[in-house]
């Protein structure tokens, strides 16, 4: 059992950021589902960190108050960002919101009261594992239960083909939104999460090289299932871990297996537990 | 003070034009966008400064770093795009089979060179300084952009006035098509990225010799503004890309110069949204090299 304890505090800190990354990679995962590509993801993530920390430490606002003021506040812009770029297709959608993501952390660095280039630090640590992990559980069974829902069924139509989806009497303009906010809610919370949880925020934890990163967790855990980017994110952040005595070289076989998941693997790790559990 | 940032503006502008070159060439002809691209802009500078460092004169290491960047590409190519168009996947996996290249090449030269900013010899990129009414600038900079300029023309020639060429727009057009006419489809792809990865490099050396510094990180301070480039000149349009980087180029300086250093990328990738929200064929658009 002290072992056990012991592990846990050695870990605790890649437990977290497993647990955060696995629900970020359901943020993308949600627009994916509704066949939209978004790399904005960071935007709302920092806007929701910003945000929530902000209110913890200026206005003395509760944490929950402050995370899911924050997560609202993404949200918006979601709406905001996804009301003129949804006509977009494909990477021109793709390009529009890794634009989005860009202006938010040029403005992090710029604003008077975000703490510049710097930061801000000595958040308190007011996130557990435990919340990290019930949120996770809370959130991925909304979204399985989404999935077989209407509007999780309209989800996947739109992804198949949204013209033949708009004969179908489906209004996929509407459902892009919902999806678009839905996944800016999640990296929002995500982001919250994350601030609350590491001792300081600063611009570069939201640079685009970490929202491909987020992007490779959902597509190598499989997007065909919530339990698919959840995988893919605990794989993807455990596996530098491992690596570590590459050193230098670490990336090279980081990227290797990446390549080696997306050729051989279609779709996606998760496939693998699912085909064993059919048998 | 106008007419130094406007000349500054223009040399690091037809860089990013030749950059954004690559990805144009390959959403163009494979409707790819192939993040891998700003890894062989880097590994053509370090590959070049390896050549200099031998004692290799710079023209020459010059052609070495674009001939490194083509084959790097061609591997890409076969890695990374061709187990998955063989199988027709869709859009999504190239994206990412490219992240997966891009960081292997990253880490390459990670663990090659390490993580420190190297430099070119100073004899190599010290060059006279030209004085033209009230801009100044050096030979190297003035070199750089007639070279960029120069490698432009040539490959919209060779796209536009040779077999080869017009085997690429086929294909651009209409890959199925083509092969029926019996063009070799995997050798046009193998062309193309050789072609559009050789500029890239050759962008990623003229880069590094202009602020004299290269670095396994170098490509991500253009990748971004490379997307930029091409959403404003239009996606698949080579004057395009030119007249997207110039602009892009410009647009850097000026704010620079007149608003606020610490906005300058805010106002990229503000024109990059407008322009996509306002007008998503870009300026050029409509005349891509599928017509060229």
């Amino acid at each position: 059992m002290h072992e056990l304890v012991a592990a846990y505090h050695a870990h605790s800190a890649l437990l977290n950021e497993i647990g955060i990354n696995a629900l970020l990679a359901l943020s993308v995962w949600v627009t994916l589902a509704c066949g939209q590509l978004s790399l904005g993801n960071m935007g709302f993530m920092a806007i929701a960190a910003y945000a929530s920390v902000l209110l913890v430490t200026r206005g003395h606002w509760p944490f929950f108050g402050a995370a899911l003021t924050g997560a609202a506040m993404a949200a918006a812009a979601g709406l905001l960002l996804g009301w003129p770029v949804l006509r977009l297709r494909g990477v021109f959608l793709a390009i529009a919101t890794i634009g989005f993501g860009e202006i938010v952390r040029i403005f992090a660095i710029n604003l008077p009261f975000t703490g510049g280039a710097e930061g801000i630090a000595g958040i308190p640590q007011l996130v557990t594992t435990a919340i990290i992990y019930s949120s996770l559980a809370l959130i991925a069974f909304l979204l399985w239960r989404l999935t077989r829902s209407r509007a999780g069924r309209a989800f996947a139509a739109i992804a198949q083909d949204e013209v033949a989806a708009s004969g179908l009497g489906i209004n996929p303009a509407a459902y892009k939104l919902a999806a678009f906010a839905i996944g800016a809610f999640i990296a929002g919370y995500a982001g919250a999460l994350a601030a609350f949880s590491s001792f300081f925020i600063s611009p570069s934890d939201y640079s685009f090289g970490r929202a491909v990163d987020v992007l490779a967790f959902a597509v190598a855990g499989g997007i065909g299932s919530v339990a698919g980017p959840i995988a893919g994110a605990a794989l993807l952040t455990l596996l530098p871990e491992w690596l570590r005595f590459l050193q230098n070289y670490r990336d090279v076989v980081n990227g290797a297996i990446l390549l080696l998941v997306i050729i051989f693997l279609p779709q996606g790790v998760w496939s693998i537990v699912r085909r064993r559990s059919a048998r | 003070m106008l007419i130094q940032q406007l000349v500054n503006g223009l040399f690091i502008g037809s860089v990013y034009a030749l950059f954004a070159l690559g990805y144009t060439l390959i959403f163009g002809v494979l409707d790819i966008l192939n993040l891998a691209h700003a890894s062989i802009f880097m590994l053509g500078a370090f590959t070049a400064l390896v050549l200099v460092l031998k004692g290799v004169p710079l023209l020459v290491a010059i052609a070495g770093g674009a001939l490194a960047g083509g084959l790097l590409g061609v591997l890409l190519d076969r890695v990374a795009f061709w187990p998955l168009r063989r199988r027709q996947a869709g859009p999504l996996a190239p994206l990412i089979s490219s992240i997966a290249v891009g960081m292997i090449y990253v880490g390459a030269a990670n663990g090659i060179f390490g993580p420190d900013v190297r430099h070119f010899p100073f004899d190599v990129v010290r060059t006279p300084t030209i004085t033209l009414g009230q801009a100044t600038f050096t030979l190297a900079q003035l070199a750089i952009f007639l070279g960029s300029l120069a490698l432009m023309v040539a490959l919209q020639a060779l796209l536009r006035y040779t077999r080869f060429g017009a085997a690429v727009r086929a294909v651009a057009e209409n890959p199925r098509a083509a092969q029926l006419v019996g063009i070799d489809l995997e050798a046009v792809y193998a062309q193309t990225f050789f072609i559009a990865s050789a500029l890239g490099a050759v962008a990623g050396i003229l880069f590094a010799l202009n602020f004299n510094a290269v670095s396994s990180v170098m490509g991500s301070s253009v990748e971004l503004k490379g997307l930029a480039v091409i959403i404003l000149g239009g996606m698949g349009s080579i004057p395009g890309s030119l007249l997207g980087g110039l602009l892009i180029g410009l647009s850097e300086d000026l704010s620079v110069a007149y608003l606020s250093s610490n906005f300058r990328d805010a106002i990229v990738f503000a024109i990059l949204f407008l322009v996509l929200i306002i007008r998503p064929t870009g300026l050029l658009g409509q005349r891509g090299f599928r017509s060229a």
